[in-house]
């Protein structure tokens, strides 16, 4: 590394910024495009069919012949909408969505450099801040199109997630009372070493205490409402909507929309790991530590990584397992069930921490 | 430059990376829509979609005022969440009193909450 410390600090950044940064981007978007083929081969298992299978083997080479048609689609503007938001929405929709993964921890450390692209001190606070915006290209998607149903789609989707983030919000409170930081690397270092009451199993936060078991099911549920994903996709259900507020999109706006949730979806999994999974830990062969080597630095982004996978795995098999539910439902479940029980958990965790010391 | 300044700047570089991955997309897309692309319009296919009926009437029909009632009651909660974040943070170190006062605000947020109920906004019907 000679070398590159005898270089100005500006020609540093840039290089590590570059290093840094754009293969994050490449491997989150690679993640989504094979996403997609993981939902369609695994829904295909589920109903006993095969799937895609024509491009490559195992339709491995299946999300790159749809990036290409959706490029080469007619991309296609109604008269009736508002042409700028038109334009404007899906990279709305797609910029959140790249940016919440900005203060995850997804490795130890290179080298000298943490596995993270932003170690920020407020860490939480700004993914619920970016989490927030997620909600504005969708509900300009809906005024854009000018159309009933992407109306009718924005309008429900910004409902939902507003009153899921509340419960989401609150539903990680209990978890920085007991790690006492919003640094999600010390959120992560905090979860080494095996449990108390029970040795074997890992110092997870989910296994830490039945408050923070809790937190992680209330978490869970707002996640899939803040994705828009079943049992909650109301703002797109096809029976009702016919695709919610995308409807009048066609080729790549298209294209980004799906990207951004299945981008979204990612976040959201990657954030469940990291506060309720121990993050790139795992209490085996001393990884629990900071990687020293680069072969353990590259185990804990790919232990990382797996973990996410798994949480993926999760969102695919409830999307095609649950039927909907309906709009009062969904309303009573967020606000009259999961807020009152998340801010009763806060209480009771605080309580319990003040007991205890 | 500290860690935190550079933290940020990374950020930003995100930011930038973030904004511009959309924007060329859209922007390629644009260009192969003006360029190469014949432009077939018809009326059929510039109407609203509305799954083959023909489209009445304004899109802007009226909503319900429950997704509004629902929005100011959620900007309440929002505001609370950020409060009980450093709360949480620093509550190792808190005395009694600050203990005491950050409950006596949980309440008084609890208490909005079953009035909201009572009142019948979180009804959806």
């Amino acid at each position: 590394m000679a070398w590159f410390n005898q270089l100005d600090p500006t020609t540093q950044f840039v290089l590590l910024s570059a290093a840094k940064v754009v293969p994050v981007a490449m491997i989150l978007l690679g993640l989504v495009a094979y996403t997609v083929l993981a939902e369609r081969k695994i829904c295909a298992a589920m109903q006993d069919r095969i799937g895609p299978n024509r491009a490559g083997p195992f339709g491995i080479w299946q999300p790159i012949s749809d990036a290409v048609k959706a490029f080469f689609k007619e991309d296609f503007t109604p008269d009736h909408v508002r042409k700028v938001y038109f334009w404007l929405a899906p990279a709305i929709v797609m910029i959140p969505a790249l940016l919440t993964i900005a203060v995850i921890p997804f490795g130890s450390q290179l080298g000298q450099q943490k596995m993270v692209i932003a170690d920020l001190n407020v860490g939480v606070l700004y993914t619920f801040g970016i989490v927030s915006l997620g909600v504005y290209g969708i509900v300009l998607a809906g005024y854009a199109a000018n159309s009933k149903y992407p109306f009718m789609g924005g309008i429900r989707a910004s409902a939902q997630m507003i009153s899921y983030e509340i419960a989401m919000g609150m539903s990680v409170i209990p978890v920085f009372l007991i790690v006492g930081d919003l640094n999600l690397s010390r959120v992560v270092g905090s979860q080494a070493g095996t449990v108390a009451w029970l040795p074997v199993l890992p110092n997870w936060t989910v296994f830490q205490s039945p408050m923070l078991a809790l937190s992680f099911a209330i978490f869970l549920v707002a996640a899939f409402a803040e994705t828009n994903r079943l049992p909650f996709d109301l703002p797109e259900a096809e029976q009702e909507l016919a695709g919610g507020y995308n409807i009048e999109y066609s080729s790549i706006k298209f294209a980004l929309f799906f990207m951004g949730e299945y981008a979204n979806m990612i976040a959201a999994s990657a954030m469940m790991v990291t506060l309720f999974f121990g993050g790139w830990t795992l209490p085996l062969f001393g990884l629990d530590a900071p990687a020293t080597t680069l072969f353990g630095g590259l185990l804990h982004i790919g232990i990382f990584v797996g973990k996410v996978l798994v949480m993926l795995v999760i969102f695919i098999w409830v999307r095609w397992m649950w039927p909907r539910f309906r709009y009062d439902q969904l309303m009573d479940l967020g606000w009259k069930r999961m807020l009152p029980v998340a801010l009763a958990n806060i209480v009771v965790t605080a309580a319990w921490l003040w007991l205890r010391a | 430059m500290t860690e935190q300044t550079q933290s940020y700047l990374f950020l930003a570089v995100l930011l930038g990376v973030a904004v511009a991955f959309p924007l060329v997309m859209l922007g390629l897309a644009r260009l192969w829509a003006t360029v190469y692309s014949p432009a077939k319009p018809g009326p059929a296919k510039a109407a609203p979609y509305e799954c083959g009926l023909e489209s009445t009437g304004d899109a802007w029909v009226q909503l319900r005022s429950g997704y509004y009632l629902y929005a100011i009651v959620f900007l309440i909660f929002d505001v609370e969440a950020l409060f009980l974040l450093p709360f949480a943070v620093a509550f190792t170190s808190l005395p009694v009193g600050a203990f005491v006062a950050i409950l006596v605000f949980l309440l008084l947020l609890v208490e909005g909450l079953v009035w909201a109920w009572q009142k019948g906004v979180l009804e959806w019907n």
